[in-house]
């Protein structure tokens, strides 16, 4: 994979990254954001614009596994990396444990904070440095608001959805 | 968001020559806070050098003992980092009682001690700012000023530090590795955030160009104990209305040595250096935290909505000194 990066000052910068496994090359402006890539370029538009400032979460992704706040996010400064949206959390065998968690427990009202709030849960529930215990999912979980309320859904949601990954595991049939 | 140019740098060298002491240019790591306020048209670089891909994101332990951090070392890297759970909670507990996962996934340690405050004021460019637009006055002195600080302040800005990872760093003592056009430099963690007094848009001890590179803690007390408190309008994802990091190492019924700083209270991370004079020798019993909360607090000034944080930081050092004191091991 190239390494080398954008190097002209000013104007368009060239970028390559891989988006849900696909390798990419545009060339942009160095102010456009991670989101605005995402939804505006590749038309990805699962990934929500909500605050556009970090507060609310809807635009969380996944860069190289970590979840990060797209909006936030140079998109020049992804040169090299691995971008995962909630396009991308579904394979070839069917939707991601956390998909079907968060549909088998109502996890959503409007829906607007659902991608980010399964991405978020995707990252979670693969980081062995958080708690499974409600107060260390509650708190992991902080950055991604909900403003139908829909939280007490979405805990039970990951936690079906660890079982779900912990029995998969135990069979090694994941992907 | 307004347009700028960007140059991505792959050396410090080739980083801080790209900048070229240039106030119009700024670095940008993990951005949380700068395209934050890029977008709000508070910060407004004509360019960008991009340092993320420098090779800055090592932690490692020295011969003396103290713990050398990369400037790159994310919040999350470093909170979870084998080295700093064993030997500096304090720091580990500060990092993770801040900003959400998202933001700590990004953000870097260079970058949190160089974040920008919370003000509501300075975040609105239709607003009196002395620290964004220097001589416009202050809104908040008057404005609605419930967040704001109640240590260092000046009649030009009273907004509060709003770092946690900075208040463990405080108190811990460390040392930051500049490098700028003119070549590498130290400076005390304690000296690198200035007060506001009249120039409260000089927020760092910092020449221009110059790049944190790294972040170097004192050697770890042996057998202290140590406890973060942040108390805040919810249970997560909240700056502080007060907060302390307490760490006291006790020894033969007295306490040996004890460190105290204040998050959310002061205008820079506040490092109650007499507070920590008054506890040593003492007994580690709650009227010593009192004494040494009230001496830690006896030049709090409050403003019309704030006046609560003065009782709360009081409360929330004797809490932060108590359990700290539970956590340590008498030897």
């Amino acid at each position: 994979m190239d390494h080398s990066g954008p190097t002209r000052e000013g104007g368009e910068l060239a970028l390559a990254l891989t988006v849900n496994g696909e390798a990419r090359r545009l060339t942009l402006p160095p102010n456009v954001t991670l989101l605005e890539v995402l939804r505006d370029r590749l038309g990805l538009t699962g990934t929500k614009k909500g605050c556009d400032h970090g507060q609310c979460g809807a635009c969380t992704v996944r860069v190289d596994g970590q979840a990060m706040n797209a909006c936030l996010r140079l998109a020049v400064m992804c040169e090299g990396q691995e971008v995962t949206t909630v396009e991308g959390l579904a394979s070839e065998v069917g939707l991601h444990p956390v998909q079907r968690a968060f549909l088998e427990h109502d996890a959503y009202q409007c829906g607007f904070c659902t991608p980010g709030q399964m991405m978020s849960a995707s990252a979670l529930l693969e980081d062995e440095r958080i708690g499974s215990d409600d107060a260390a999912v509650r708190e992991a979980m902080s950055g991604n608001i909900c403003r139908c309320g829909a939280y007490k859904n979405i805990l039970e949601a990951i936690h079906t959805a660890r079982e779900e990954l912990a029995s998969q595991r135990k069979e090694g049939g994941i992907s | 968001m307004r347009s700028f140019a960007f140059t991505p740098a792959e050396s410090v060298g080739q980083a801080v020559s790209a900048q070229g002491g240039d106030g119009d240019a700024a670095y940008i790591a993990g951005g949380t806070t700068l395209i934050d306020l890029v977008k709000l048209d508070v910060m407004r670089p004509a360019r960008m050098v991009g340092v993320n891909r420098l090779p800055l994101n090592d932690v490692e332990r020295l011969d003396d003992g103290r713990l050398r951090v990369g400037a790159l070392v994310t919040n999350t890297e470093l909170a979870h980092h084998p080295l700093v759970t064993a030997h500096f909670p304090l720091l580990s507990q500060a990092i993770l009682a801040g900003a959400s996962t998202q933001l700590r996934n990004m953000a870097t340690t260079g970058g949190n001690i160089m974040q920008r405050t919370r003000c509501p004021y300075f975040r609105d460019a239709a607003a009196a700012c002395n620290k964004r637009e220097p001589g416009s006055g202050c809104d908040a002195l008057d404005g609605i000023n419930r967040m704001h600080a109640i240590l260092g302040t000046s009649e030009h800005c009273i907004a509060a530090h709003p770092s946690d990872m900075c208040v463990a760093l405080a108190a811990l003592g460390a040392t930051l590795t500049l490098v700028g056009p003119h070549g590498a430099r130290e400076i005390a963690f304690g000296d690198f955030h200035r007060l506001p007094e009249d120039r409260p848009d000089r927020e760092h001890e910092i020449e221009p160009g110059e790049l944190i590179t790294h972040v170097t803690l004192d050697s770890p007390v042996e057998g202290a104990g140590a406890h973060y408190l942040k108390l805040r309008d919810r249970a997560s994802y909240e700056f502080a209305l007060a907060s302390a990091g307490a760490m006291i190492a006790v020894e033969k019924g007295v306490i040996r040595e004890a460190r105290l700083a204040l998050g959310g209270v002061g205008t820079r991370p506040w490092h109650a250096q007499e507070a920590e004079q008054a506890l040593r020798g003492q007994p580690p019993e709650t009227v010593n935290f009192e004494k040494a909360a009230g001496i830690a607090l006896r030049d709090a000034s409050a403003r019309q909505h704030n006046a609560f944080k003065i009782p709360l930081a009081r409360q929330a050092i004797v809490r932060a000194l108590e359990k700290a004191t539970q956590a340590a091991t008498d030897s």
